[in-house]
């Protein structure tokens, strides 16, 4: 297994998504396009951002590259193979490979399962360990989130949630896995905590060569732990640069909106910092239209973003935009 | 300085449970003025949504008990109001916006129907007069089309336009005060800067105060004139926004500055958590509750609650390092988005 693990000078991404799209069915006549023609690669070992406000995909994206839902067309390569085609073993392969830490520590645990039982659960699944074994493990796995043995045993309503979000790592972790989709880990987490968190899964990340894909609606949180990081709005990709890059230059209206408005915990920064206001909400991902999503509350929309919808375009090696006015 | 609106003193609040009597409040002071938006910040648990309910008893009692304390509005203690006397304030003198506007709507009535709900029982407002002012308030917070979002349910509204509606309802009897629990939490942030915005904007239109509670320290950042911090059910540090962020004098304030990304953070940088967790309130300890969690604790710490310090006419902090015996510590706050000099300036200003 470990062999297959990491070859030396493969440069295929370890995660493509090639035009994914998913589509939910409502009515007869209406389709909430959650992700919608989506594109992007994830490389080995690096920690990709998915940013954007409520409603505009970025969990359904996450969710569909984990094979917890199926995408209506396009495919996601894994590997360079496509995770829709996997034979039975390939597929069990893939599960231990690739695993999810979810938004809610409070409803992602078992509430009738001690921790031992959660974190052990896919090591049972997947390797043949004896009771023993399996005790070991799960300690030492506990040891590496920040939990102790005498935790093993307890359920989870005994625990905060920042030590809930260290279970659920902890049982993302017990796999052995390569890529981890974290959806919003720390959003639900006080500042203190979240820093807690945070800390220990950049850590993670350089013991044990793990690429992350990490979805979050807080900016700067996303700065701190990405390479790259991608921008989505109503189910499409609007920008997608190194973080550096794209927080220093962000190109695309929307983006540079979204950065304006993050709250700064510096009042006289704060206060002198100039806001692109956007008027408006984000509007329902219900039958879109078939043009730029974004121009109903762009402040620089012309005509022709309400009849074209503008392709991802390469503006700089590692920085590409959709938007009519980068041309 | 402004006059003051609202002083609570020495509030003590706790709640019965079946394992035991949780102490949830202990001690809080705190006063508002006119005109100003004050921040409360803090953790979740540190007491800071039930001190602000307990301005309009909103908790419920029982399980919830007034220990002792007085909390004067407008010269007149609301501990010791009657029933009749807080539904007379409740909406009318302070109006309240609660976190979660998902939830704290009512699902089976239309949203302009909410907003009128203000003025029943108000013998001098007639039906129409309430219709328009309530329409007229809607228009005021920024909601398009309010004829048409007047007859909606909430469910057709979208978040953002949800919290406008429970904006809208708290202002619509032109209250002194404003309480606002979170309201933007549960927001993306080009809503939430909106949201901001808008409550800036009113502030300087009706001249109202507004509490504002929140645990996001960007946002108090951005609008409030004072800042109250809270830990543990104890006020720990109070003074100027600038005092707080740029003259920080309590380890838990420093502490929470310190764990925050933020945008200028560089990726190499190891964020400073807050080890530990809060204080179980069942059996609060006996000295200062940050002490646990706290680098620079010492023993008196433990052992006994701190006393207030004065740094200056607005800036008090609670902590055993401003003692004369205790040890000199830095407690600047590194700010890794500004220049060196501008921070050496407001150091030197902070001195004179």
């Amino acid at each position: 297994m470990t062999d297959y693990k990491q070859k030396e000078g493969d440069n295929t991404p370890l995660v493509k998504a090639e035009d994914l799209c998913k589509f939910f069915k409502i009515s007869r006549t209406q389709t909430l396009k959650a992700v919608n023609h989506v594109n992007f690669e994830v490389r080995r070992g690096e920690t990709v951002g998915l940013v954007g406000e409520s409603g505009c995909g970025k969990s359904t994206t996450g969710r569909c590259l984990v094979k917890l839902y199926e995408p209506t067309s396009g495919r996601v390569l894994y590997r360079g193979k496509d995770i829709t085609k996997q034979t039975k073993a390939e597929h069990k392969e893939f599960c231990s490979n690739v695993q999810m830490i979810f938004q809610n520590p409070y409803a992602s645990l078992n509430p009738r399962m001690t921790v031992k039982e959660i974190v052990g659960e896919g090591m049972r699944l997947h390797g043949n360990f004896t009771e023993a074994e399996l005790d070991e493990k799960v300690e030492e796995l506990l040891h590496r989130v920040g939990l102790g043995k005498d935790h093993m045993s307890r359920y989870p309503h005994e625990f905060s949630g920042g030590q809930r979000q260290r279970i659920g790592i902890a049982r993302a972790l017990s796999v052995d896995p390569e890529f981890i989709v974290c959806d919003e880990p720390v959003s639900a987490l006080d500042v203190s905590i979240q820093a807690q968190v945070i800390n220990m899964l950049k850590k993670l990340q350089s013991e044990m060569h793990l690429t992350y894909l990490f979805i979050a609606h807080d900016l700067s949180v996303v700065k701190y732990i990405s390479d790259r990081v991608i921008v989505m709005y109503l189910g499409t990709v609007v920008e997608e640069a190194e973080a550096e890059e794209l927080y220093s230059h962000p190109l695309h209206p929307y983006t540079q909106a979204l950065l304006s408005s993050i709250p700064v915990a510096d009042p006289e920064l704060a206060k002198s910092n100039k806001r692109i206001p956007i008027k408006g909400e984000i509007p329902s991902p219900i039958n879109p239209k078939d043009c730029c999503q974004f121009a109903e509350r762009c402040p620089y929309a012309t005509e022709r973003c309400f009849k074209e919808m503008p392709k991802l375009k390469k503006v700089a090696p590692e920085h590409s935009a959709a938007c009519h006015l980068l041309t | 300085m402004a006059e003051k609106l609202l002083e609570i003193k020495n509030l003590r609040y706790s709640f019965r449970t079946y394992g035991g009597t949780v102490k949830a409040v202990r001690g809080v002071s705190y006063d508002v003025r006119k005109g100003e938006i004050l921040g409360i910040v803090g953790e979740s648990g540190c007491g800071k949504s039930v001190t602000a309910q307990c301005i309009l008893r909103l908790n419920p009692e029982p399980p919830g008990f007034v220990e002792g304390g007085e909390i004067l509005f407008e010269g007149k203690d609301l501990l010791k109001s009657s029933k009749k006397e807080m539904r007379d304030i409740r909406g009318k003198k302070i109006g309240f916006i609660f976190q979660d506007p998902m939830t704290s709507l009512n699902p089976t009535m239309r949203v302009g129907k909410q907003i009128e709900e203000v003025f029943v029982g108000q013998n001098n407002v007639s039906r129409k007069e309430a219709h328009d002012r309530a329409l007229e308030m809607m228009k005021m917070v920024g909601i398009s089309d309010a004829e048409k979002r007047f007859r909606q349910f909430p469910h057709e509204l979208s978040g953002g336009m949800k919290q406008r509606v429970m904006i809208a309802m708290a202002l619509v009897s032109k209250p002194s005060l404003i309480i606002c629990d979170e309201p933007t939490t549960s927001l993306d942030v080009t809503i939430e800067a909106q949201i901001l915005d808008l409550l800036l904007e009113l502030r300087e239109k009706t001249g109202t105060s507004i509490i504002m509670i929140t645990h996001d320290l960007g946002v108090i950042a951005r609008i409030c004139d004072r800042v109250v911090v809270m830990y543990g059910g104890e006020v720990m540090e109070h003074g100027n926004a600038n005092e707080i962020f740029y003259q920080t004098a309590h380890p838990y304030t420093r502490g929470l500055l310190n764990s925050i990304a933020g945008l200028s953070t560089p990726k190499d940088a190891v964020l400073k958590p807050i080890d530990g967790t809060p204080p179980d309130l069942f059996s609060p300890p006996k000295g200062c509750p940050f002490a646990a969690r706290c680098e620079y604790a010492m023993k008196v710490c433990q052992d006994y609650p701190a006393p207030e310090a004065k740094l200056s006419e607005s800036h008090e902090t609670v902590c055993w390092l401003q003692n004369k015996m205790a040890p000199d510590v830095d407690l600047h706050v590194e700010r890794r988005g500004r220049k060196k000099d501008e921070n050496s300036e407001t150091n030197t200003a902070a001195k004179e």
